[in-house]
């Protein structure tokens, strides 16, 4: 499932709404997520799972390309948690369901 | 304090002056798409911020960490997320320690 899949999906369930406005709430809601994470703020959604910041220590690394020694400097990067009802949803229906794009 | 549910409500009746009820009720249905995609078997993949993949891991031996006695880890489905290019770039800016 894409993004505009997802959109064209809530906007069948929420037919009062113009689906120019689904598409809004969507983004809305993901440039919160986003705004959130890159301001250090973890995110809490119960049955979902949350999201936060993992911190990764510098590291020497290699240019692939040249094989020479590259000093990286630390940083966060995201991470999410599934939460326990997601969790057991997925698993349950393991061998109904194929994995698909 | 973290994000929940109530400030994506709210966030939606500040930028787009949905009402209360239409703005929780869009959120619930938001993360429950997620979740019954993935449900189905169907990985999701939101541009601009990342993928909701699955992975069928098969069973192994694992071990209680308290009492040291063996028991398999049944096989089992499991859901990660692989952050995109665009929301990696803007966490590794965050210069903050934690």
């Amino acid at each position: 499932m894409t993004k505009s899949e997802l959109i064209e999906e809530l906007s069948k369930k929420q037919p009062h709404l113009p689906p120019k406005d689904v598409e809004l709430a969507v983004n809305c809601m993901l440039e919160q997520i986003n705004q959130s994470l890159s301001s250090g703020e973890r995110i809490e959604i119960r049955g979902f799972g949350s999201f936060s910041l993992h911190y990764r220590p510098s590291r020497m690394g290699r240019n692939p390309k040249t094989g020479g020694a590259v000093a990286l400097a630390p940083k966060f990067v995201p991470h999410f948690k599934p939460g326990r009802e997601l969790k057991e949803r997925v698993d349950a229906s393991k061998d109904s369901y194929k994995i698909t794009c | 304090m973290a994000i929940t549910k109530a400030d994506f409500a709210e966030g939606l009746f500040d930028e787009m002056g949905l009402n209360k009820r239409e703005a929780k009720e869009i959120v619930e249905l938001f993360f429950e798409e997620i979740k019954s995609s993935l449900e189905v078997g169907e990985q999701v993949k939101i541009s601009g911020f990342g993928k909701f993949e699955l992975k069928d891991k098969s069973s192994r031996p694992g071990r209680n960490p308290k009492t040291g006695e063996e028991i398999p880890i049944s096989a089992r489905r499991v859901v990660t997320f692989r952050s995109g290019m665009k929301l990696k770039a803007r966490v590794e800016a965050y210069a903050g320690t934690k």
